[in-house]
């Protein structure tokens, strides 16, 4: 598989997870969550120059469709609170577009239940 | 630090109208065969991420010996499957210890429900797992992994040894089967649509 193997594991050693988040907290999970899917905004103009290493390769990573908060930790091989906290900063400054993942309510669960059984059916049956 | 290269177009999410995303956890002991069932059903290569623990573990994890050692790292594996235009489903897979309760708290927030993967030679293994999905309010089917594809001898004595509830569904797969994962996933969506109506 192209493209995964490229991506280097990050020496923990080198450089501290707080030096990485510049000592920022965690995220609200309603905020971020595993499955919050990211993608960044289309305006390429607006790329900014100040971001960190991390964050522009957080921003290259988010820039061809949306990934889950989970993957993005795995192809980044970054911590996950680390990822969570990075995306959140990017959000707040207008890079990337996050979408909530589905809300747990009685009735939707249904419906997504029903579409779930009908998927699995679809591909595997 | 990484260079940012591009990944694989299928890398990506499927661009649907609305798509959004659910998970379902996939849990059992260490070795029980979790990431061999997540990627058989996952249409990308299964991947992991892991979480620095500071001090949360210290009193669990006995750190003598090693002094310096203040993290420890937890890793938690994932696919993913495309199901419609408006719904991607996550499969994510993590033992059962718990000490790795931090990372619990993430994946079991808002999950749909949980496939129990359960070794028949190491059921005892298997109580820590129950409990924990137990503690989270998951419903839940067990998948006995079961490698030779014989038929299980006694399923009452599974249920009785696990404690579990008439109900809660038992069903045989093998992990490294792409088809007889499916149907272990399958049973444990119609359990948890019986659960919800």
């Amino acid at each position: 598989m192209t493209g995964f193997d490229e991506l280097e594991p990050q020496t923990p050693e080198l450089v501290r997870p707080y030096v990485i988040t510049k000592g920022r907290g965690l995220p609200d999970e309603e905020q971020l969550s595993l499955i919050t899917l990211v993608t960044a905004v289309a305006d390429r103009q607006q790329r900014p120059t100040r971001l960190s290493p991390e964050e522009q390769s957080l921003l290259e990573l988010c820039s061809a469709g949306y990934l889950s908060v989970a993957e993005i930790a795995g192809h980044t091989q970054l911590p996950l609170g680390v990822v969570k906290i990075l995306l959140a900063a990017l959000t707040e400054g207008g890079y990337l577009i996050t979408r909530p993942p589905v809300q747990r309510a009685p009735v939707a669960d249904r419906e997504i239940l029903e579409e779930v059984l009908n998927g699995l059916r679809a591909k595997f049956g | 630090m990484v260079s940012g290269p591009s990944l694989d177009e299928q890398a990506y999410v499927r661009e649907g109208a609305s798509q959004t995303a659910v998970k379902i956890l996939v849990v059992g002991h260490f070795a029980v065969g979790k990431t061999t069932f997540i990627g058989a059903i996952s249409e990308i290569p299964p991947l992991s991420t892991e979480e620095t623990m500071t001090r949360a573990a210290e009193a669990v994890d006995d750190l003598k010996g090693v002094q310096g050692k203040t993290t420890t790292t937890v890793a938690m594996d994932f696919g993913r499957l495309t199901i419609s235009d408006r719904v991607v489903l996550y499969l994510f897979g993590t033992p059962g210890q718990q000490r790795f309760v931090q990372m619990w708290e993430d994946m079991a927030r808002g999950a749909l429900g949980a496939l129990v993967l359960v070794d028949p030679e190491r059921l005892a293994d298997s109580f820590a797992v129950i409990d924990l999905i137990e503690q989270y309010g998951l419903d839940y089917a067990i998948a006995v992994n079961h490698f030779d594809g014989s038929p299980l001898r006694d399923e009452t004595a599974l249920r009785d040894a696990l404690d579990l509830l008439d109900d809660t569904p038992v069903v045989t797969c093998d992990a490294r089967d792409e088809q007889s994962s499916a149907e272990a996933l399958i049973t444990l969506v119609r359990h948890l649509q019986d659960r919800a109506h």
